[in-house]
């Protein structure tokens, strides 16, 4: 009797953002590149979320986000034990340099400008699976 | 009725919202992650916009009365508008946006204050626009969103 191949398990991606209009396309954008998507509108939601299921294979987030940036969840999740290995891609409308710089040294794997395209997404999607 | 022409009809009305300014490529780019499995995925997500950008506005209208000269605050109401606006390539509505928020940083209440009127006009007529471009679309069938506008 043959074995049926299970087909692996899509990555999962936590994507972050208060607006939901973006939550809406970057969610749509992912699912296209066969991610399984989970969306939350704050960090808040996010430590939470992950404190249930840590088993996410990237987080792509909102930098500008009220209580909670972008930028102070990527900073939880690279302090956190169990979560600090998780890729954390930044997004954000504002092309700065210095926020930028800011999340790459704090350990972010991307930083996408808004609106976020296609390519962006494949170039993650590539990245993710050669780790 | 003649499918092949509402077809023709939409797209030409889509080439005019482009070439007047109301839509950038960023519409195609929605409009493009339709598929089988999300046929209608460009209205729904423009309906989402409508109506978070209706309460994102009043916000901002509330902000305007209760926190005068509040130009932070109001700088951050409309970026979260603007970024709605960039997401769906509502080209105009987003340079209004970016207006108004050059007035807040010159600390120009009344530019603020006339360049929210803009935004608000700019958000009506790009309502009307879009809910006549999607009932044309739903008329026309399933094909009726496959074009791209000579740019």
């Amino acid at each position: 009797m043959s074995t049926m191949a299970v087909p692996p398990e899509p990555p999962h991606v936590l994507a972050v953002d208060d607006s939901i209009v973006d939550r809406a396309v970057i969610s749509r954008l992912l699912r296209s590149s066969k991610y399984r998507v989970t969306t939350v509108d704050s960090g808040k939601r996010a430590l939470e979320f992950l404190s249930l299921d840590s088993n996410v294979h990237m987080i792509i987030t909102d930098y500008c986000m009220p209580e909670m940036s972008g930028y102070d969840l990527l900073k939880r999740v690279k302090e956190t034990a169990e979560l600090r290995e998780i890729p954390v891609v930044i997004m954000s409308s504002e092309n700065s340099t210095a926020r930028i710089r800011m999340c790459l040294e704090e350990g972010a794997e991307d930083f996408l400008i808004k609106p976020v395209r296609p390519s962006d997404v494949s170039r993650l999607c590539s990245r993710l699976i050669a780790r | 009725m003649d499918y092949s022409n509402l077809r023709r009809q939409a797209a030409s009305m889509k080439k005019s919202l482009f070439d007047q300014g109301y839509l950038d490529e960023q519409f195609c780019q929605v409009e493009d992650l339709q598929d089988e499995a999300s046929p209608n995925f460009a209205e729904e997500v423009i309906t989402l916009f409508f109506k978070d950008s209706a309460r994102l506005i009043s916000n901002i209208e509330q902000a305007l009365e209760k926190y005068p000269k509040d130009f932070n605050k109001w700088d951050a109401y409309m970026q979260q508008l603007k970024g709605s606006c960039s997401s769906i390539g509502a080209s105009r509505m987003k340079s209004e946006c970016m207006s108004f928020r050059e007035f807040c940083g010159q600390g120009n209440v009344e530019g603020c204050m006339k360049s929210f009127q803009k935004v608000k006009r700019e958000h009506g007529v790009l309502r009307q626009k879009l809910e006549a471009y999607f009932q044309l679309l739903r008329q026309a069938g399933p094909a009726g969103a496959a074009t791209r506008p000579g740019m």
